[in-house]
């Protein structure tokens, strides 16, 4: 089945008393892979300092800038209001002579969910094997939920966003709604 | 479900972010071209297939990406120790004493 970026609309899936899931607008969405040795360059050229422990997170200075997500040894995840994409691409390309770097555009590879409730966190179980206690708020990492990898952000204690691939999407969106509506049942 | 240690995110996690990915250490001869038939079979297709403690190679697939290698006790299922491709085969009585 295609799924098309179309088939998404910004706006609440599943509300119940245990937890909200709500679809979120596009957004501007890199993967960066650059070398320890030109990792400043990068940093100067996007104002943020890319962070180097895997899970860790970075923002911008501006109220909503380019936020980073260390995804691995020399890999990034940048997240930025949609419509920042070009001058992003811009930063980057400028410093690319200096410091060579991968910087690919994803805006519409994934489709972000924010799940927060009282009982967000277990909602999330339902795919994900891991601990989320030691997944701290403020942090990120890409995980696995029910068999698709997906990258986790904890914005507050009971507050995340996944962001999914899109054609994996439907199978993920609707995990959730079913476990929004059953997690309020007792 | 096994707990694996990621020597790249530094976090013991689900087996289910990881894909096994064959026996360790297996080295890719420098000149195939130089190689006959059977040492090339050999690198390809035999395995030392342990019962025991076995160097492997797992992928933290939904996570860093990054390939490692591990020892892990093929009988038990426990693992020794986990460490960043590249590094030396560490010695496994060393391993095993440190495990005690
Ligand atoms: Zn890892």
């Amino acid at each position: 089945m295609t799924v098309l970026p179309t088939n998404f609309v910004p706006e609440p899936l599943a509300t119940s008393a245990a937890a909200t899931v709500t679809l979120l607008a596009p957004t501007a969405r890199f993967s960066l892979r650059v070398w320890p040795e030109d990792r400043a360059r990068l940093s100067a050229a996007l104002t943020l300092e890319l962070p180097v422990t895997i899970g860790q997170r970075a923002r911008g200075t501006a109220p909503d800038g380019t936020e980073a997500l260390c995804v691995g040894p020399d890999e990034w995840i940048l997240v930025a209001p949609d419509g920042a994409g070009p001058a992003i691409e811009a930063a980057c390309g400028d410093a690319y002579c200096d410091a060579p770097h991968s910087l690919v555009a994803l805006p519409d590879r994934e489709v972000s969910v924010r799940i927060e409730g009282p009982k967000a966190a277990e909602l999330l179980t339902l795919g994900c094997p891991r601990d989320l206690d030691a997944l701290i708020a403020g942090q990120g990492r890409r995980t696995v939920f029910d068999g698709v990898s997906v990258i986790l952000w904890r914005d507050a204690a009971q507050e995340f966003r996944l962001d999914v691939w899109r054609s994996f999407a439907p199978h993920v969106l609707a995990l959730l709604e079913t476990g929004c509506r059953e997690l309020a049942l007792d | 479900m096994l707990l694996i240690h990621c020597p790249y995110c530094d976090e013991t996690l689900p087996e289910a972010e990881f894909a096994y990915a064959g026996e360790a250490h297996v080295a890719r001869p420098l000149d195939p071209s130089s190689t006959s038939d059977e040492e090339w079979r050999d690198f390809l297709f035999i395995r030392s297939n342990v019962k025991g403690d076995h160097f492997e190679r797992w992928r933290h697939a939904h996570g860093c990406g990054r390939f490692f290698n591990a020892v892990r006790d093929t009988v038990s299922d426990r693992f020794l120790t986990t460490y960043k491709a590249g590094a030396p085969r560490p010695d496994l009585t060393a391993l095993k004493d440190a495990a005690e």
